[in-house]
């Protein structure tokens, strides 16, 4: 009986996310955000439990997830379970994180549940450690600007084409090049 | 940064997924890279002479058959190795379906040839070259397969782009097939083989660098 529970709630969980974020890919902000936040909770819970010997990691970690999530994520297809895509850009996230610092030994659960992404909830966040405004800084002005204006002041992209000097285009290129650079950056690799 | 800060600047904006998806996106790669190939093709090694009469020779499109059925099954797994999550079974059985069917028409030449014949069928004229052709012709393919790859995101990149570079290889060949004279099954099961399988591994080789996302 607690078996069916947990999977109906699972089921439940599931069509929300993946409304929420085909909603947030048909051009609804709203939707998108809220599709993230619920989503940041869940990568939460899931990492902790993974990463109980580096707490601190955490956070960190969780960011590094919805950067990734959020850069690729054109390469969710609609076909196929949302938990599924998630469930491997975390653990990819993760085993990248633990390959990095090559400390294997803390995979003390198996990673291999695609339900368990979504089956616990963790609203809390600790402070992230590493301060991405930092790592932002640090771009090319041709993608820093584009983010700082369309991301972070919320102007439109024709408002800040006019700004910058820059083409249409070029904006949403810096968008889409600055965020990936980011996720470089994270990795330590730019 | 805090992690709703983050979760309002990725909001922020346009969220939506602009570009053509993954399959047309290797397609358009795939096709503009064998241009580039028959371009080389052409320019260094020309059509080979007698190619329509060969076009009449049931071995020219096993040939063909071979490398362009194993190019659908490495963008079958090129697709499936780009997408987090997205199953692979089938995949390995996909690739080594073309592969077994040449090695049994290989297998059954051989038997059923001249004992003094059986070492022409392997090595026919060309073998030392016939690699390294097909390894140069996939060049312009693997870049712009590679490129598209770089932008999908292979939770196994090793493999991606092993995937990625025998797409390329075996475009390669099947571009190769119009300059090539070898009607070897044997051969072909040999040394295209190893010809595709060099781009494959220099794939697999820059994927776990180059595909890490």
């Amino acid at each position: 009986m607690q078996r069916t529970t947990r999977e109906e709630g699972f089921r439940t969980k599931e069509d929300r996310l993946k409304t929420l974020l085909m909603r947030g890919l048909a051009g609804e902000n709203a939707a998108y955000q809220m599709f993230l936040t619920e989503l940041s909770a869940h990568l939460r819970a899931f990492l902790r439990r993974r990463l109980i010997q580096l707490p601190d990691e955490v956070e960190d970690l969780v960011q590094e997830a919805l950067l990734a999530v959020h850069n690729q994520r054109h390469t969710y297809d609609p076909g196929q379970p949302l938990s599924a895509w998630v469930h491997a850009i975390a653990r990819y996230k993760l085993v990248d994180l633990l390959r990095r610092r090559a400390v294997h030994e803390t995979l003390n659960d198996p990673l291999d549940e695609a339900m368990d992404v979504f089956s616990n909830s963790d609203t809390e966040a600790a402070e992230a450690r590493r301060d991405l405004n930092k790592l932002l800084a640090d771009l090319p002005d041709q993608q820093r600007l584009p983010i700082v204006h369309t991301k972070l002041e919320g102007l439109s992209v024709k408002e800040t084409a006019e700004l910058t000097g820059m083409s249409e285009s070029a904006i949403k290129v810096g968008v889409h090049r600055g965020l990936k650079a980011l996720a470089l950056k994270i990795r330590g690799f730019l | 940064m805090k992690t709703d800060d983050l979760i309002s600047m990725l909001a922020k904006g346009d969220s939506s997924v602009a570009g053509p998806p993954a399959g047309q996106r290797y397609a358009i790669a795939g096709g503009l890279g064998a241009v580039g190939a028959a371009l080389m093709m052409l320019v260094l090694l020309q059509l080979r002479h007698d190619l329509l009469q060969a076009l009449w020779l049931p071995m020219f499109w096993v040939k063909i058959g071979f490398v362009a059925s194993l190019a659908g099954a490495s963008l079958f797994a090129v697709l499936r190795l780009s997408r987090p999550g997205a199953s692979l079974d089938g995949v390995m059985l996909i690739l080594a379906l073309p592969v077994l069917a040449i090695w049994a028409i290989a297998a059954f030449s051989l038997i059923d040839a001249d004992p003094s014949e059986r070492s022409r069928l392997f090595f026919g004229d060309t073998w030392m070259v016939c690699p390294l052709l097909i390894a140069l012709l996939s060049t312009p393919v693997y870049l712009a397969v590679f490129r598209v790859m770089q932008d999908m995101a292979p939770t196994r990149p090793r493999v991606a782009g092993f995937a990625a570079g025998l797409l390329s290889g075996a475009i390669a060949a099947t571009v190769y097939c119009l300059h090539c004279p070898e009607m070897g099954a044997p051969f072909i099961g040999f040394w295209y083989l190893l010809g595709m399988l060099v781009p494959a591994l220099i794939g697999a080789w820059q994927g776990s660098t180059r595909l890490r996302w």
